[in-house]
């Protein structure tokens, strides 16, 4: 079947089976590779990718599902050579030690922000909830988070 | 892992829909959320020669109040419950459940009616929904029917679907005044199924006597729980201590868990009785705060 899908702002179309995952339309085919595969259980969230401004675990959507929608990756975050502030904020606070969850909790993290532009703490976690770090760097994930959301409320310039 | 082939099917109406599915029976399956087909797919626990895709359907993502109920289309997202006002104000049941449903991402997906219709005893709606009796609407060939929830699942699995209808619509009944409800549940950790949870709606007289109690089990047995023994206990009496716990050891004693990995029989059961005690009471506090 044909698809066409909108990723990362770019029009893209792929003939593929209705079985084909997202994440290996994104991967395999797109070869956009900073989308994780995880578990491949719908439990860790490596795999997050937004779906029309959704965080969605793309190892648990078929690649028709996406046909005619937007679909945004960690590759989408960077602008003109700059970090955008989310990914700044793992680097200033040590949010990764492996960096295999990191794709995941960076998409997570911009959808919440754009929704929760001044989060407490505990919001944070619930909203991370379904991204899990088996290096347990949860402490440092949450700082680069707040980090991010301190850089998006301040006045550009 | 990658599920067996399917061929896709994306009707853009209802009719087409209902059409698609009496011409292929008992092999298709619909896709709503996908939260639950999608795994079991990918497990190859179920391979269905096709899918029915039902995301470009209009008119089934509303959340509205309409004729004394609240009704949620068949296409509505757990996270979109979640954000709900109404929900908020007048379902504060709903609201408990939909933040413990798998995970924050699973919700974006996982839809309200596919949570009924998969028919999983550890799936939260279930419960909920028989302790709020509401009725699901189901359309096929014949046209629409409405259908209790208590009644709704039939075995492990299994519900009064039949293969050619698609559930459309939820209706909850709004709560008279002096009513509260809430769901609690225990879990391993963020995404797992219950390893038993309670949920309660209660409804109170002017004078402090419970006019109405609804209260459903979640995994705790073969199919969902509605705890009717326990419900008839409170109906008609002044919920104080003795009665709260006499309810929650009855509801206990209707439980059926089986042993796993979550934990023994005895342990399940006793957990059934503490959340139904916990449950009734934050029910009660919030039907008396309402008013």
């Amino acid at each position: 079947m044909r698809v066409g899908v909108t990723i990362n702002g770019e029009r893209r179309e792929a003939d593929v089976e209705p079985r084909l995952l997202l994440v290996h339309l994104i991967r395999d085919v797109f070869r956009l590779t900073g989308t994780h595969i995880g578990c491949d259980t719908t439990h860790c969230g490596a795999c997050t990718v937004l779906l029309d401004s959704r965080p969605v675990k793309s190892c648990t959507a078929f690649a028709v599902q996406a046909d005619g929608r937007t679909v945004m990756t960690v590759e989408g975050l960077e602008r003109d050579g700059q970090l955008h502030p989310v990914q700044e904020g793992f680097v200033q606070e040590h949010g990764l030690q492996c960096g295999y969850c990191t794709p995941g909790m960076l998409m997570t993290s911009y959808a919440f922000l754009k929704q929760h532009p001044r989060p407490s703490e505990d919001e944070i976690r619930h909203a991370i909830s379904g991204n899990l770090c088996r290096c347990t760097g949860y402490v440092n994930i949450v700082k680069a988070i707040q980090h991010a959301a301190g850089r998006l409320a301040a006045p550009a310039g | 892992m990658i599920p067996a082939a399917f061929e896709y099917h994306r009707p853009s109406t209802l009719q087409d829909a209902v059409v698609l599915l009496g011409r292929l029976g008992e092999d298709a399956k619909v896709l709503a959320g996908g939260q639950s087909l999608i795994p079991l797919m990918k497990l190859r626990l179920t391979s269905p020669r096709h899918v029915v895709d039902l995301n470009r359907i209009p008119g089934l993502g509303s959340i509205a109040e309409r004729d004394g109920a609240l009704v949620i289309g068949a296409l509505v997202r757990e996270s979109e419950l979640e954000a709900s006002d109404v929900v908020r104000r007048r379902f504060p049941i709903l609201a408990d459940a939909c933040r413990v449903i798998a995970d924050p991402l699973v919700r974006n997906l996982a839809t309200v009616g596919g949570n009924l219709a998969h028919g999983d005893p550890a799936n939260d709606h279930p419960a909920v929904m028989l302790a709020l009796e509401a009725e699901v609407v189901a359309v096929g060939p014949q046209g629409s029917r409405r259908l209790p929830v208590a009644g709704f699942f039939t075995g492990p699995l299994s519900t009064a679907l039949r293969p050619d209808e698609i559930l459309t619509e939820i209706r909850v009944p709004l709560p008279p005044p002096r009513s509260g409800g809430a769901y609690l549940k225990m879990e391993r950790k963020v995404g797992d199924f219950a390893t038993a949870a309670v949920g309660v709606q209660l409804t109170l007289d002017a004078g402090g006597t419970c006019a109405h109690a609804g209260i459903g089990l979640t995994n705790v047995g073969p199919t969902p729980i509605k705890a009717r023994r326990a419900e008839a206990l409170l109906q008609g009496r002044r919920p104080d201590d003795a009665v709260i716990r006499e309810a929650a050891r009855v509801a206990a004693d209707e439980s059926d868990p089986s042993e796993d990995l979550r934990g023994s029989v005895a342990y399940k059961r006793d957990l059934v009785r503490v959340l139904t005690a916990r449950a009734i009471r934050r029910a009660l506090e919030r039907a008396t705060a309402a008013h």
